[in-house]
This record gives C-alpha cells, structure tokens and sequence, in this order.
C-alpha cells in the first residue's frame, strides 16, 4: 500500500440547505431543514409531494448565459460547486501543475431533464428536431468533462454512476488516483439535478418517496424514526478538492480533514433492496476502518446513509452493529439526510462534506426529524439536536440501488500526527 | 420586422452575442463564437422560423451574418 496521504481542502456546495459551505455546515447542525413543497415541477401530479430543492441559484449569472444554455441542471450544479470548491482551495496553476489535477464526479442519472424535455420534442416534431446538444448534455459523465474545462484541469476524468453511491465512489477512485500517484489533486463530488417527471414518476412508482408528510415537509425525512415512510428526493452537487498530504503542506493548505480509508462492496442479492442484516454495509465499513488503520473502538461517529426508507434503515443499523461490534453502543450515528434529503448521486459528497466539518469543529450534527425510534433502530442516532463531541475517526455510509456499498473513513486532521 | 432583424434576434439568442456584434460581415464562428454543434442548432431555429428545408450543403455556405441573409433572399423569404 501507498504511504501517500489524502487530505481535503476545498470545499464547495449547492444544496437544499445552502449554497456556500458554511451555510450548509450552519443550518446541518442547527437541524434546519432545507426541504420544502416540491415546485419545479406540478406536486399534484406526484403522491410524494415534497422534496430538497436548490433555491436562488441563477446558472445565467454564476456561470454565463453560454454555459447556462448548454448544460443540463447537474453539470450547472457540480460548475458552481466545484468552482467554490477550487477557490476555497486556494489552488491555482503556479501551485498545481494542470496535468497533476484529476476531475471525477458521480452522478446517478446525469441530464434527465434534457432528456426528457428533448424526447418531448423528438415526439411532437420528430427526431430531426432533436437538439446537437441533447447527447453532450444528457451524458453523465458531463460535468466532469465540463469542469476540467473550467479549471484546465488534465489529470484522469471520469464519472462514476452507481445510483446512490455514485459520488462516495467517485470520492473512492479519487482518494486511489492520489495515492497511486496519478495526480496530486482531485476535484471530485458528486451532482444530481431529478426534480422531474420521470425521476420523481419512477420512484414514485417503487413506493421508494415519503407520502405521507406532504403537508409538513420540514418533517418527512425521519431517518431511524418510527414514522419514516421513504425517502425525500432532493437536487444538488457537493465538490471536494482532495490533495496529496506533503502537496498540500508545502503549499500551505488549509487542511479541513484526512480521507484515511476506502471500503467498497457489493450485496449482490437484490436490485433495490439491502442485503439481510446489512452484510454488505458492514463489509464496506470493516474494509474502510482496515484501509485506515481504525479499530472498531476508535470510531466516534458514523455518519449514515439513512435514507429514512424501511428497509434502509432497518438493514444499515444491522451493518453498523455488525461493523463496529460493542462499539455500536457509544459510537455516534446521524443522517443528515434528515434536513438536506437525500441527494442521490451527490449526497455521499454531501455528506462526507458534512462528516470531515464535523471532525474538524468537534459537533456532530443531529438526525434532526428523529422523534421516536423505529424496529430495530437502536443506535444513538443524536435526535434533534447536534452534540459537542471531540471526535476523531468517523466512518460516512453510502449505498446504492444494485447493491452497492461505499464506506469513506475520515479523521481529523492535527497537523504533524 | 426586417428579415436582417428576425435573423439577427436568433443568432443573439442561440449564440448568447451581444445585438452590435451581430453585423452584416460578422463570421458565425470566427466572430460569434459560434461551434459545430451551436451551427446544427441554428440552422434548426432558421429552417424553423422560415419554414423551409437547409441542406447540409447549403448550411455549410452560410459562413457569415450576411450570407444567411441573402441565402434567405434566394428562398424568396423577405420578411
């Protein structure tokens, strides 16, 4: 194994919850939710009637009226995030030679709202009518072509498309790009933009939405709660610059966390649904805390995929029992799902955004919504409120429909350690 | 609406370009920055607007604001 180390130091975000990190950062531990009546697109026509949208973002204005009109609503997204992200860093071409500097963003879908808008038109007037945009903006691995556009960044590009894990994966490859020694910068996140008819129609239609808080869309994520009744579909892309350790010291980054260790796997079991007792999960977790050096006891803090479905829930408490042992009992878990809902292919950048500021401030942010525990949810699942915590080593979930499981281990970064 | 008017109005907004920019001379792509795939979309927004049919032959004549108008012209499209 590479003794390379990965750290992060630049963050960038649009989100349900804010479009700057802090925002983000401030509203996730005040346990302020970001979801609302769903409005980009009719909710009567949906049984699931809320979700986590993106507001006041104006692609015309942050990225020019070209770059607005030819890329879908992700690619818009991850531009935006990911130029936060690289000013935050502090990078530029004098400090990270262009060639050295690798992009790789996930995305479940990529442009759904391209698609379907042109496939609208290819119907009404004929597929000669389609768009010399469609397919460069409907790709998913766009806003990874785009954003080394951007940056002039020239390193391995790539996107990775595993549903819900999507972005952890591409965090995964990313932390793998540095330390074998193919870059020494990676852009990497994720971005999803599937406020439409299709997205919302499809999981709808697989009874994987909440319905039955559409009138108080502040509650209707519960992640391990007793009344959690599915997901809530929400938009938005959250960039990570990661940064080969002695790179960035020499330069004099400012270092958010460490990105200690990867774990991945598949259930290989069902389409959609988990593994029984999460064995899956708990494979990733176990392969992640061994790619880190961690032993169970030194995690404090899990940040969940928790997706407030039945199943998810159920399973990944299963997996972090499993995983962490006796430690489960002490070992802090939340899902931040709870106020940003669940972003799909960019809600592991989410929240292993989320997980590094929470090393980095000492407070873990609370499953906001959480009231009662569900069956088989018996963590410390830090209800309502966030807690002051000095913790160390935390451990973020992912999971995604076919099966697949990423676990990102964290640690806060202390300088010479 | 002059047929120099309608057509000046799409190339701004297919192109994103300024209306000054758009002059009789002005050169799709040199000048308007206008790429391959931006030219696919605008010659559609034409055949559109004017009802007609641009072979790939004739759309690859059509190299500046000027030429677009007078291949109009030729169609017997006036306004």
């Amino acid at each position: 194994m590479s003794d390379k180390r990965v750290v992060i130091t630049g963050l960038g975000v649009f989100s349900p919850i804010g479009n700057t990190t802090s925002e983000a950062w401030e509203n996730a531990v005040a346990g302020k939710s970001g979801v609302r009546k769903l409005s980009r697109i009719d909710p009567e026509l949906f049984t699931s009637q809320v979700a986590g949208e993106v507001r006041d973002f104006d692609p015309s204005e942050l990225l020019g009226p070209k770059n607005a009109r030819r890329n879908d609503r992700y690619t818009q997204l991850a531009m935006a995030a990911a130029e936060q992200a690289w000013a935050d860093s502090g990078l530029d071409e004098e400090s990270a030679d262009p060639e050295r500097v690798g992009v790789v963003i996930g995305s479940g879908v990529g442009g759904m709202e391209t698609f379907e808008n042109q496939h609208a038109i290819a119907l009404d007037r004929g597929p000669r009518r389609i768009s010399s945009m469609f397919v460069p903006m409907m790709i998913s691995n766009m806003a990874a072509g785009q954003v080394a556009i951007d940056l002039n960044a020239k390193g391995p590009n790539f996107a990775t498309v595993t549903a819900c894990a999507s972005s952890s994966h591409a965090i995964a490859s990313s932390v793998d790009a540095i330390r074998l020694g193919r870059a020494d910068v990676m852009v990497t996140g994720g971005s999803e933009a599937p406020l439409t008819m299709m997205s919302i129609g499809g999981f709808c239609s697989m009874k994987a939405l909440c319905t039955t808080f559409n009138d108080e869309p502040e509650k209707a994520s519960r992640p391990f709660d007793k009344d959690r009744s599915g997901f809530v579909i929400a938009e938005g892309a959250c960039i990570l610059v990661l940064e080969e350790l002695e790179h960035a010291i020499a330069r004099g980054a400012h270092i958010i966390a460490e990105v200690a260790g990867v774990g991945m796997s598949c259930d290989a079991h069902h389409i959609t649904a988990p593994a029984p007792g999460g064995e899956g999960c708990a494979r990733a977790m176990k392969m992640a805390m061994q790619d880190a050096g961690m032993n169970p006891e030194d995690v404090d803090y899990v940040n969940a995929h928790g997706t407030s479905t039945n199943l998810n829930d159920i399973n990944e408490t299963a997996a972090i029992r499993a995983a962490l042992g006796a430690q489960a009992d002490r070992v802090l878990v939340s899902s931040t799902k709870s106020v940003h809902g669940h972003m799909l292919g960019a809600t592991g950048g989410m929240e292993i955004m989320l997980t590094a500021l929470a090393l980095k401030n000492g407070v873990v942010p609370p499953t906001a919504t959480h009231e009662s525990p569900g069956e088989g949810c018996d963590l410390d699942y830090v209800p309502g409120t966030a807690r002051k915590a000095d913790i160390q080593c935390a451990l973020s979930n992912s999971l995604g429909f076919g099966g697949h499981n990423v676990c990102i281990a964290l640690r806060k970064y202390k300088g010479d350690s | 609406m002059s047929l120099e008017n309608r057509i000046a109005e799409i190339i701004v907004s297919r192109l994103n370009v300024k209306p000054e920019e758009v002059t009789d001379s002005a050169n799709l792509k040199d000048d308007l920055g206008a790429d391959s795939l931006d030219m696919v979309d605008l010659m559609m927004d034409l055949e559109d607007t004017f009802n007609l049919k641009i072979s790939d032959e004739e759309g690859n004549t059509l190299q500046t604001v000027g030429s677009v108008v007078s291949f109009l012209k030729t169609k017997g499209i006036e306004a």
